[in-house]
């Protein structure tokens, strides 16, 4: 926090921009499925800055933060299916329906700690991919087809992909700054403190499980938004967004990515989801070498992308001082 | 009625087929401190491992024993390999780490066997059913699961708890500084009590095998039931895994096939037939829910961890 113009508070400026300008790239190459690719990005971004408010900064290991995606994914797609196509009505029940998910399991799983929190998470994420699988009207385990996308007033057009893109561009900036604000919050500042020493914290008259819960909530309705959204960019909701496989996704977005920063969960997601493109180009098999990549990043690159920018920059500080 | 006791003895045999895998997940975190999601994988490679070898050598007996001591040896791999250096690190590693391995092992396993699943058929010793009591008969090889898990855990105890080796293991579950500063070699015991849980694991895949098909991610799903087991018995305690293996195994059988009946005589047949299906695989969920807010270190916690 003592230099703003860290080398690496440059180089999440330079993403950032980079985000917002890809759709004039895109209009130059012609490459449409690079914006598809990338709203998809976007938005999993999102998902994963919301997990990084609990994961990183609140140091609460939830292991089924997919859940919400596909709750704020199926609010809009049973709402679609049952005739509501208003996004004003869609969205607010996407966010309040993960809220009230969140609120009831973080209720229970947060009296535990640990690897009991773990699994708990896990258990509590796979119930809603089992019991959404097992409900026949809304496609069961084949998924609902959504037909028209969420409908706002006049000039909003969802179903624009330039349009959409900024869309989803804007809220994950949003959510950026939401999540920043909190972390240097008051309320920030307890979650952190808990994370580090939850006894300590209580003892100086914290109600920590109050405030986890509260940031277990947020982040869960965060992500019940990039749900919607997501709904709305492939058009079709199914179980499978909410396996588990796909909870394991954001975490690794956002250890990847690096823990220690609001945007740093944005470089993961980046970095995860082009990596997957480009390996499944040269190999079908390509999680074979995903796979063990993910060991050796744990291994030997603990502090993610951004602990490295964080690195690099402190190198070069150190070096301007002395040279 | 015959249907209740064979619902039943199908719940006995899924508990116990549970409890195999739950053990080697409580025993491994319990005495490495390790949460490892790659022990779906052990079961997954357990199931491909027998039906190959039974191909190979044409006896399912014969396949099943090679398999296990194929597992055993993959397991002791894994750990030399991977997971030693794993130790000692915060749960998150563990997580990401061994979720690497899943991806690893999945891919692998296609690369191999190729996507479609493969066979385990069963000898037509064990594809007969057998007479239990007069006018009730039950499958062979579901009773044969039941003695050989009964046998397993009865030998398990008996390792545990009575002979040396077990006591090492007692010992570096409660303190393994200690053990290490008292000459024992803590690597080598790691790595025999990491292939005795990828053992057990594969065993309860190849057992699992012949009743499911053997398929890519069948570790899975059933590993998080196997979770849903180590919360609920408290983590580190392999009695507390063999009670709460056996209540979601009964519950969940159960569950599944007298639930809709029971709910079909409260709602409408309509409602019940579209609810059923959901709230019968939730009843496990709410089984571990009520015990957290009961026993939030699950039932039978082993100390303070």
């Amino acid at each position: 926090m003592r230099s703003k113009l860290s080398f690496r508070n440059i180089v999440t400026a330079a993403l950032l921009i980079a985000l917002a300008l890809l759709p004039v790239y895109v209009q130059f190459a012609h490459a449409p499925f690079l914006l598809t690719l990338f709203t998809r990005i976007v938005i999993l971004a999102m998902a994963a800055v919301s997990l990084n408010l609990i994961l990183g900064f609140g140091g609460m290991m939830s292991f089924g933060h997919a859940a919400y995606l596909g709750i704020g994914g199926y609010a809009v797609g049973i709402l679609a299916f049952e005739g509501v196509s208003s996004g004003f009505v869609q969205w607010p029940a996407a966010l309040a329906a993960s809220a009230l998910f969140a609120l009831v399991i973080g209720a229970l799983s947060l009296r535990t700690r640990g690897v009991y929190f773990i699994m708990i998470t896990l258990a509590f994420a796979q119930m809603a991919y089992y019991i959404v699988s097992g409900i026949a009207r809304y496609g069961g385990d084949d998924g609902l087809t959504i037909y028209k996308r969420s409908q706002f007033v006049a000039p909003i057009n969802l179903s624009n992909k330039v349009q959409f893109y900024y869309i989803c561009l804007a809220l994950l900036f949003a959510s950026i700054y939401l999540v920043w604000r909190l972390v240097n919050s008051r309320f920030g500042l307890v979650i952190q403190g808990a994370r580090s020493n939850d006894a300590r914290m209580r003892a100086i008259g914290f109600p920590t499980y109050r405030y986890k819960l509260t940031a277990f909530v947020i982040a869960g309705t965060m992500c019940g938004l990039a749900g919607a959204l997501l709904a709305n960019h492939t058009d079709f909701v199914s179980p499978s967004v909410m396996y588990w496989t796909r909870s394991g996704d954001l975490i690794i977005m956002v250890v990847l990515g690096g823990m220690g920063s609001a945007a740093g969960p944005v470089f993961g997601a980046v970095a995860l989801l082009v990596l997957e493109e480009a390996l499944s180009g040269i190999t079908e098999y390509w999680q074979i070498i995903l796979g063990p990549l993910l060991l050796l990043v744990v291994l030997f690159a603990r502090g993610g992308i951004d602990g490295l920018l964080a690195q690099v920059g402190a190198k070069g500080e150190a070096k301007a001082r002395h040279g | 009625m015959t249907l209740f006791i064979e619902q039943c003895l199908n719940g006995l045999q899924f508990g116990l087929l549970l409890f195999l895998l739950a053990a080697g997940l409580t025993l491994v975190f319990g005495i490495m401190d390790l949460v490892n999601l790659a022990h779906g994988s052990l079961y997954m490679i357990g199931a491909y491992f027998a039906a190959t070898f039974a191909a190979w050598t044409g006896s399912f007996v014969l396949g099943a024993v090679l398999a296990l001591l194929a597992t055993l040896l993959v397991g002791m791999a894994v750990e030399v390999i991977a997971m030693r250096r794993l130790y000692g690190r915060d749960h998150l590693d563990h997580v990401l780490g061994t979720f690497g391995l899943i991806l690893f092992f999945n891919e692998l396993v296609r690369l191999i066997w190729g996507a479609q699943g493969l066979p385990l058929p069963l000898p037509s010793w064990l594809n007969t059913p057998v007479h239990l009591l007069p006018g009730f008969t039950y499958s062979a090889y579901r009773l044969a699961i039941i003695i050989v898990t009964l046998a397993v855990a009865a030998g398990l105890y008996f390792v545990v708890m009575r002979t040396r080796i077990g006591m090492l293991i007692r010992a570096g579950a409660s303190n393994r500084e200690m053990v290490g500063a008292l000459g024992v070699n803590i690597k080598l015991l790691y790595t025999l009590v990491f292939g005795l849980g990828a053992a057990l694991a594969g065993l309860a895949g190849l057992m699992q095998a012949p009743i499911l098909t053997v398929q890519i991610g069948m570790g899975e799903n059933i590993l998080i039931l196997a979770f849903v087991i180590t919360v609920i018995g408290g983590i580190g305690s392999i009695r507390g895994a063999l009670v709460a293996a056996l209540f979601v195994g009964f519950i969940d059988t159960l569950g599944r096939a007298f639930f809709p009946d029971l709910l079909r005589m409260m709602l409408s047949r309509d409602a019940a037939s579209t609810l059923a299906p959901a709230l019968s695989s939730m009843l496990i969920y709410l089984l571990m829910a009520i015990v957290l807010v009961v026993k939030p270190e699950g039932l039978f916690s082993a100390g303070g961890k």
